[in-house]
């Protein structure tokens, strides 16, 4: 009896052994995993990776260090003390991009709770190691564990660093990756807790541990929510934020120092060539209007359009009419979005209204010297009725004398029917018009249209400092070739949608 | 009876049963929907029948009384204002003046009980294009057309039918049609466009609307003597395609099924409507949240101190040199008699016959149809696969005739919360069968009738539906049944016998807001003329 239950001791030994060998795997590539989500989300969200990577990689190092030198002060219950840590290493590395993403455009640094939470796991992380070979110390030789250890501890971190870029981040995205780790994170602790039975009291842990899991599960299901996993596919570049408003989806992509802005995953930016299509939306206007004084600015809530207007010393307020409040308020906020627009949205000149456009217009009573109309494409019939002769009749209403509308108005050389009938349209309300078109890389050549009640000035001065626009491109975007020339097209009404008939067409026959 | 039409009918009783079964399966332990059961007043319609009323107490007196505020009273009161009588009163039943045209209004949306629509009226309906003119609603001429409000044109896309599993533009199907079908289609729409654009001798058009424009050459005038089933047979078109279309028109504009319309009705369906706009296409409409509750609410608005609501008028008879008319002020509870120079019965047929001495209006078969309509509340849009939400959304293979969204018109760019309003007519039935059934049926049935049908035609609206509201029409508009036209007994019905005068779209057979606003304003003219008042005539 006493052999059998000495055999059954030591094989009850030896599996422990065994499952703690395997728990270094598992803790060494969650280690390496909550490394990497760092790193890239810093890369993503503050750009450029070197820098960010570098800074990461070292906080994270210098952690570890810290947590190691620290296990010295565990004394006794190590294998209490292992449990505890890989519940808590869990429950913060498996959240910490699902916290990132939602911090996000809520903090004005971003990077303190980034290296906090770089701070904590690295240190938790740091203590694993130390304890697992202290615990193990007395199973195995010297030699032994230090290899053994070791070993699964650098295989953990390469199946890690080749399961990230390759499998992970592509399928899964970066929030449910950091759940999945956490899973495994807190799988570990539960099994050893289940081994070790009633050898230790461990109650409390194991019920932290699976709240923990249930918690992680319950975050990795609602992650589909949270960031679509298929938008990681759907998106060329990887996405760094995403959020559904009630009017809209927001997305923010980033890729090398390329900042993309999808609305309904309809791109409205790259901030690689945005100033051209910024510049052209608005200093052919604003260079022509006299006196800018009070400018309207209907959609392009990301205020880059603004931007550019607030470089006329002249303009004394600019009115912004945006939609949707989560879309002015993360061009105001975020850390990664006001270098780009310049902060030109929480510039004292300027008042944001979170209207709709239509209803907005309906009812106001002011009027202003220039008018920037920059609404997305018209894909549906709910956006075609800001392209109405209808809504153009109450914009003119809002003109002062001598004043001026710019509207965006799709590609004229993809959608040339399209383009032709926002002028023709913006004519049947009385006004003058005069198209234009300029080439953006990531739009396409793209087309606007000038309008004025009377006939369209001469440009006067430019402001100083432009990238793409000058007198001489100026006067060459109104020049169309014969594959953009204008052409008879119906007024696009509110009871004849023709303007997303006609966009629909030649889009469809653009993507085939 | 045709095959096709068999076929169409089985199908719909197969429907029904269908959804009965999943209106049984879904009733377990599930949670009431909110809604209301309304309707035109029955206790105080039926209470006429009943007789039985208090003795006037109070004498009012007024040179002219309507009876009856829905289009038609309006209408004539609204003449009446126009030539700048002041000495008038409007009695109206009902605690709200409109008729058919009546609305309701809830935290989401204004939304039709009723009428929802106003076609571009044609160039003969030269009162109605006045009234719109008045209202504002007609803001100019360009180019001899009329210019509306933008605004109030139905907006892009108007029409939308769930035919073979998906949306499609226009209520025709044109997607897997067999050769007959498309021949049949083709045919019966180009012997429409005959009729629509033809003349008579003396310029009349073949379909007029007010009806009473419209030529009388005999051939025309004989389709009254068929069912449109039977003129459809005579000319061999029995594509179901076609008959489903068919059938889907007349119950729509007369809640009555093809084989019991008189053909002049239904040709006149398809061949009535030649309005143009200058800035709307063919075959446009005017609409708003409300339907036709906007018009009426504009004008009940400027008519309010001319309006005693509540009041059972029991009965009205000539006396002495002008006319009385008894009625229970239901607010007060007490009888009170108005005494008039002239009355103008702005009633239904039905109700009218009740309250003159016997023997003044014959019966002349004036049948009505009864009607459902659901106002139902939903968090978001409907969608479904193809032709984006419409505003008027039928399903090919429903028993209903679909949903009209009250929120189309609104200029919002991302659309939410919205009332759909959902037409049933009762037409399967005999009419008076089918009120007994509207009587007997609980708010929970037609809820779930109505719920059923719509998540068969959009099934994204599951966990979407907030409430639904039913409204009982017991005789929602007169059943333009074959002879009732030509025959004589309808022109009888609307002959004037001074002091008395009668006005209501069933003297025109057709259930229309032209036809009633036509019927009114000619009763008051008549009315003012037998006083030497002088107006300036609205109709020509």
């Amino acid at each position: 009896m006493a052999d059998d239950a000495q055999t059954s001791a030591d094989l009850k030994e030896k599996r422990l052994g065994l499952a703690l060998l395997a728990s270094a795997f598992v803790v060494a590539t969650c280690g390496l995993i909550y490394e990497l989500l760092a790193g890239t989300l810093a890369s993503y969200l503050l750009g450029d990776s070197v820098t960010q990577f570098s800074i990461v990689i070292g906080t994270y190092l210098f952690a570890m260090g810290v947590g190691s030198w620290c296990s010295r002060y565990v004394t006794t219950a190590e294998i209490a003390v292992f449990v505890r840590v890989e519940v808590l290493i869990a429950a913060i590395g498996g959240g910490s991009a699902a916290v990132l993403f939602l911090l996000f455009d809520r903090v004005s640094d971003f990077r303190l709770p980034l290296y906090g939470l770089v701070l904590m796991i690295g240190a938790l992380v740091g203590l694993e190691i130390p304890l697992l070979m202290r615990i193990l110390k007395d199973r195995l030789e010297f030699g032994d564990l230090v290899s053994k250890v070791l070993t699964f501890d650098y295989v953990g971190a390469l199946a890690a660093s080749l399961l990230f870029p390759l499998l992970l981040v592509p399928h899964l995205g970066m929030i449910r990756t950091g759940f999945l780790f956490g899973l495994a994170n807190v799988g570990v602790a539960i099994a050893l807790i289940v081994m070790l039975g009633r050898d230790l009291r461990l109650r409390v842990e194991l019920w932290v541990g699976i709240g923990v899991a249930v918690a992680l599960a319950a975050g990795f299901v609602a992650a589909e929510r949270l960031q679509r996993a298929a938008e990681v596919g759907v998106y060329g570049e990887p996405v760094i934020y995403a959020a559904s408003t009630p009017y809209q989806r927001i997305v923010l992509t980033k890729q090398g120092d390329d900042l993309r802005l999808y609305l309904n995953g309809n791109l409205q930016f790259s901030s690689r060539d945005e100033y051209r299509y910024h510049e052209a939306l608005v200093h052919p206007l604003m260079s022509r209007v006299a006196h800018p004084r009070d400018v309207l600015v209907l959609g392009g809530g990301d205020g880059l359009a603004v931007r550019e207007i607030l470089k006329y010393p002249e303009v004394r307020s600019v009115t912004l009419v945006d939609l949707d409040p989560a879309m002015t308020a993360l061009f105001s906020r975020s850390a990664l979005l006001t270098p780009l627009n310049h902060g030109s949205l929480l510039s004292p000149k300027v008042r944001v209204l979170n209207a709709d456009a239509f209803l907005w217009l309906r009812a106001n009573r002011r009027q202003f010297d220039a008018v920037l109309v920059d609404f997305p494409d018209p894909t549906n019939f709910a956006i075609g009725k800001l392209y109405t002769v209808s809504f153009y009749r109450e914009l003119v209403r809002a003109l002062a004398p001598g004043a001026m509308i710019s509207v965006q108005s799709t590609s004229p050389l993809v959608a040339p029917r399209a383009y032709w009938t926002v002028a023709t349209t913006l004519e049947a309300a009385g006004l003058t018009t005069r198209g234009y078109h300029v080439y953006v890389p990531s739009f396409g050549e793209w087309g606007f249209v000038l309008a004025t009640n009377g006939a369209v000035p001469r440009p006067g001065p430019l402001p100083h400092g432009l990238r793409f626009l000058t007198p001489q491109t100026d006067a060459l975007a109104f020049a169309f070739p014969p594959d953009m020339a204008r052409r008879p097209v119906p007024v696009n009404r509110l009871d004849n949608q023709a303007l997303v008939r006609e966009f629909e067409a030649e889009w469809a026959v653009y993507e085939g | 009876m045709t095959v096709s039409r068999r076929t169409v009918l089985a199908g719909s009783v197969a429907g029904a049963a269908a959804l009965g079964v999943g209106a049984l399966a879904l009733d377990a332990g599930e949670a009431a929907i909110p809604g209301t059961l309304g309707g035109a007043d029955f206790a105080r319609g039926h209470r006429l029948r009943g007789g039985n009323f208090p003795a006037p107490t109070e004498t009012q007196r007024t040179d002219i009384a309507i009876v009856g505020g829905g289009v038609a009273g309006l209408s004539a009161a609204w003449a009446l204002a126009n030539a700048g009588v002041t000495d008038f009163r409007l009695l109206e039943l009902e605690d709200h003046s409109g008729g058919n045209a009546r609305s309701g209004r809830n935290a989401v949306s204004a939304y039709p009980l009723g009428a929802h629509y106003l076609p571009i009226p044609n160039p003969e309906a030269k009162g109605i294009l006045r009234l719109l003119e008045q209202l504002g609603i007609l803001t100019g001429w360009q180019g001899g057309k009329p210019v509306f409000d933008p605004y109030a044109i139905v907006a892009d896309p108007d029409e939308r039918l769930l035919y073979l599993g998906k949306w499609r533009d226009g209520l025709v199907p044109d997607v897997g049609l067999t050769p007959q079908d498309r021949h049949d289609v083709t045919a019966f729409f180009a012997a429409m466009e005959v009729f629509r654009t033809r003349r008579d001798s003396a310029g009349r058009p073949a379909f007029a609307i007010p009806m009473a424009l419209s030529a009388r050459d005999p051939d025309l005038l004989a389709l009254d003597k068929l069912s449109f089933t039977q003129w459809l047979d005579a000319r061999g078109w029995h594509s179901p395609v076609l008959r489903g279309h068919v059938r889907y028109a007349c119950r729509d504009d007369y809640g009555t099924e093809p084989d019991q319309v008189s053909a002049w009705a239904g040709v006149h369906y398809f061949a009535g409507r030649r309005g143009t706009a200058a800035n709307a296409d063919r075959d446009a409409v005017l609409t708003w949240p409300e339907g036709n509750g906007y018009l009426v609410g504009r004008m009940g608005a400027r008519l309010k101190a001319h309006l005693d609501c509540g009041r059972i008028v029991h009965r009205v008879a000539p006396a002495n040199s002008g006319v009385v008319i008894d009625s229970l002020d239901v607010a007060r509870g007490i009888g009170v008699r108005l005494e008039a120079k002239a009355a103008i019965l702005a009633m239904p047929h039905f109700v009218a016959r009740h309250v003159v001495p016997e023997g003044t209006l014959e019966d002349g078969h004036f049948d009505y149809a009864p009607w459902i309509v659901a106002n139902v509340t939903v968090d978001r849009p409907p969608a479904g696969e193809g032709t984006a939400l419409a505003w008027d959304n039928v399903a090919w293979n429903s028993h209903s005739l679909g949903y009209v969204v009250a929120t189309h018109q609104s200029l919002a760019s991302v659309p939410g919360a919205s009332v759909l309003t959902w037409y049933l007519p009762l037409s399967d039935m005999p009419p008076a069968e089918a009120r007994r059934l509207m009587l007997d049926r609980s708010l929970e049935e037609w809820q779930h009738m109505v719920r059923d049908d719509l998540l068969g035609m959009n099934p994204d609206l599951a966990g979407a539906i907030r409430r639904i509201d039913v409204w009982r029409w017991g005789h929602a508009m007169i059943r333009p049944g074959p002879n009732f036209f030509w025959s004589g007994a309808r022109e009888r019905a609307g002959a004037p016998q001074p002091p008395l005068y009668f006005a209501h779209s069933d003297l025109s057979g057709l259930s229309l807001f032209e036809e009633a606003h036509y019927r009114g304003t000619v009763a008051a003219q008549a009315a003012m003329a037998q006083f030497g008042i002088s107006y300036a005539d609205a109709l020509t």
